[in-house]
């Protein structure tokens, strides 16, 4: 696979998959910045099992892209050291799932560094890796959890959808001096080995340097009848629920909130009050989740806001992840799932 | 690698005394250093009483944890003087200690500040962490100093403040400071095989007081020594079975040139004694009768000012003088500590993020 495009003079405008985006981020930081440095399982020579660091062992060399051994707790906790004396680490951990063997270092240490320390210590880190269903790699390998960081108070969180917000996110995530968990869903890096994901997944991409500034919702699609929230692969199965809806008379406006610490619930507020009705999608549990956060900040608001129809959900139904091929899309919102809420959204009024 | 020991190490004491031009300077430094842990211990364990028994609590209540002028947990350090200062003599500024939830020692003899310590403590505005962090989680930059509430969480982020020092090429030594309980924790395993993998200028120090929390050494470490555990990690480790500040100075000198010099990590174990409960309050129920009042009979303060005394180095009216400065700092940081204001509301929604 090629991680460098080459682009001929008077081409038309350059494409770039998703994870040719992320490490061309991660790139010109490191050019800009020798505080930017990368660690984790496999990040160098190989170019990180998704590819999220390849081509940089090449340019910058083994110092400034660490393979470390199968450490989690110590990649973490090393992070955390190195990004308060003065560098700007960028920790992978592959499969967002192996979060579980070091959270202690996000739930007790990174996210709350800054606040017990009033503000003295600052951990400019971003914590990478890869999330999503698609591939049927069950359970351990499947999730996308970006609920459970959001939940911890001290933790950014970004989930870009495309080629254009997985550069600026990156660069944003790389310069914020709070610490930031970046999550790059599989199906959509646009990698020869998954193709699963009904988008297009090489977009137009500037070559040069530019931020996607945090909290900035972008509205994916306009339309009158129904706002959808989504994440990630989401946006991209909401889309084509869309372009279905559509040939039905149902015109459905998408929003994508790109990052969700922080949230920006003006861009969702100003949609539900323009549509009356919300469908959230994500692909991460459905209970204590992302999904009725959402619906909480709408419901607080109701004084406001006029809904013509109940809020409606759909995310992981509170299972494992299965592997067969038959179940997983059981369990992970589906094109064909969005169409059938979004169709009972039209046909149900509140009371 | 052959594992070094004390008497070879105290033939290298010339390679080092970064801060100190002669070993009479460490040792009275070290003294007075003991002298000011010990003495904030033993008035913090008073203090921290305050207020917390009847009649001042609610009735039915025999001890509130959360009442009086210092709440929460309170983790003390007295009788672990001597690893503190025998590590924090070889320490300069620019390096960084990384300790646990009983880390008074290890702050104040790697010169936090006292006052902005007890205030901290006291849940002040004035406190190093504007009341935000407590006295398990101090953090002053100043004196490159966190401490941790999670046992084995700091042992990494030593590990990568020295990686960062290698980077930048600052010449900065990490210490992870943390006991004998914190060895079978992940964290620690995969921390010593990353520094001795990349030689990173890190000394491991675990302190052996023989308990974790209320579990003895023998009930839960399946070697004596963790000193052996060094060599599955590709690095020396000594151990200093005494509790003598100046046996683990010699040691922890040697052991932070070995890593300034680029020659990787060192495990230091090092014999302390553990005067009070695991908190205060603890019933200690686990403990031997008898146990504490053995141990001060080999207390490595009154042990280094006999030395001290009998080389010349400290005459009788220098011993009370010290003692009585060690009293006013301690008194003057909780009279600080007690006339600072608590912080307003709003402090409680700062700093959660760095913009």
């Amino acid at each position: 696979m090629n991680a460098e495009v080459v682009v001929k003079p008077g081409a038309p405008p350059r494409k770039l998959a998703y994870f040719q985006a992320m490490v061309e981020a991660i790139r010109q930081e490191m050019r800009r910045d020798p505080a930017v440095f990368c660690l984790g399982e496999d990040v160098g020579a190989m170019g990180g099992v998704f590819q999220s660091t390849v081509g940089l062992f090449k340019e910058f060399g083994p110092e400034r892209i660490r393979d470390t051994p199968i450490s989690e707790t110590a990649i973490l906790g090393m992070a955390l050291g190195a990004a308060a004396h003065g560098m700007r680490p960028i920790a992978e951990l592959m499969f967002v799932d192996f979060m579980g063997v070091c959270f202690d270092q996000i739930l007790n240490n990174i996210s709350k560094t800054h606040y017990m320390s009033g503000g003295a210590v600052k951990l400019p880190l971003v914590i990478t890796a890869s999330t999503g269903g698609g591939i049927c790699d069950a359970a351990q390998h499947s999730q996308t959890l970006h609920g459970f960081f959001a939940h911890v108070p001290g933790l950014k969180v970004a989930i870009p959808s495309n080629p254009y917000d997985a550069k600026g996110l990156m660069t944003s995530a790389i310069r914020d001096d709070s610490p930031v968990v970046y999550l790059f869903h599989r199906g959509l890096l646009g990698l020869p080995v998954m193709g699963y994901v009904e988008a297009s997944l090489a977009t137009e991409v500037p070559e040069e340097s530019y931020t996607v500034p945090f909290g900035q919702a972008r509205v994916v699609r306009e339309g009158d009848d129904v706002t959808i929230v989504a994440f990630a692969q989401m946006v991209h199965k909401a889309i084509v629920a869309a372009a279905e809806l559509d040939k039905r008379g149902i015109s459905v406006e998408i929003i994508d909130p790109r990052t969700l610490v922080p949230l920006d619930v003006d861009a969702i507020l100003r949609s539900v009050a323009k549509t009356g009705r919300l469908l959230v999608v994500d692909e991460d549990y459905l209970s204590y989740g992302v999904t009725g956060e959402i619906a909480a900040l709408v419901a607080e608001r109701l004084d406001r806001i006029r809904l013509k129809s109940p809020v409606r959900r759909l995310a992981v139904a509170d299972t494992p992840i299965p592997y067969s091929r038959a179940l997983e899309p059981v369990v992970i919102p589906q094109s064909a799932g969005i169409v059938a809420a979004v169709d009972e959204l039209m046909r149900t009024s509140i009371k | 690698m052959s594992d070094l020991n004390v008497a070879a190490v105290a033939a290298m004491n010339g390679m080092e005394n970064p801060m100190m031009k002669t070993d009479r300077e460490r040792m009275l430094w070290m003294y007075h250093r003991m002298l000011l842990i010990r003495e904030y211990e033993d008035t913090l364990a008073i203090v921290y009483f305050e207020g917390k028994l009847p009649p001042k609590i609610q009735k039915g209540l025999a001890f509130d944890i959360g009442a009086g002028s210092i709440p929460g947990e309170m983790h003390l350090a007295a009788g672990q003087e001597a690893a503190a200062v025998g590590v924090c003599a070889h320490l300069e500024p620019r390096d960084s200690v990384w300790a646990t939830h009983r880390a008074h020692h290890f702050a104040i003899a790697k010169g936090v500040d006292l006052r902005r310590m007890t205030a901290e403590m006291f849940g002040k505005v004035d406190g190093l962490s504007r009341g935000k962090g407590g006295h398990m989680h101090l953090y002053d930059p100043h004196a490159n100093f966190a401490c941790n509430g999670i046992v084995g969480a700091g042992i990494p982020h030593a590990c990568g403040a020295a990686l960062a020092a290698k980077a930048r090429g600052t010449g900065a030594v990490a210490v992870a400071e943390f006991g004998d309980g914190a060895v079978n924790e992940g964290s620690f395993h995969e921390s010593l095989n990353i520094a001795g993998l990349w030689k990173l200028p890190v000394v491991f120090v675990c302190q052996d007081n023989n308990y974790g929390i209320s579990v003895s050494k023998r009930a839960s470490t399946a070697v004596e020594s963790n000193v052996v555990r060094a060599a599955g990690y590709g690095m020396p480790g000594v151990s200093v079975p005494e509790n003598d500040a100046v046996q683990m100075s010699a040691v922890a000198g040697a052991a932070i040139a070995r890593a300034r010099c680029g020659e990787g990590p060192t495990l230091i174990e090092m014999k302390v004694d553990r005067y009070y409960g695991h908190f205060q309050g603890d019933p200690e129920t686990y403990r031997p009768k008898g146990e504490v009042k053995a141990l001060k009979g080999q207390d490595p303060i009154l042990k280094l000012e006999r030395m001290l005394l009998e080389s010349g180095a400290i005459e009788a009216t220098g011993v009370a003088a010290a003692r009585q400065q060690a009293k006013r700092s301690v008194a003057e940081a909780i009279e600080f500590a007690r006339n600072s204001p608590y912080p307003g509301a709003a402090e409680a929604h700062q700093h959660v993020f760095a913009d």
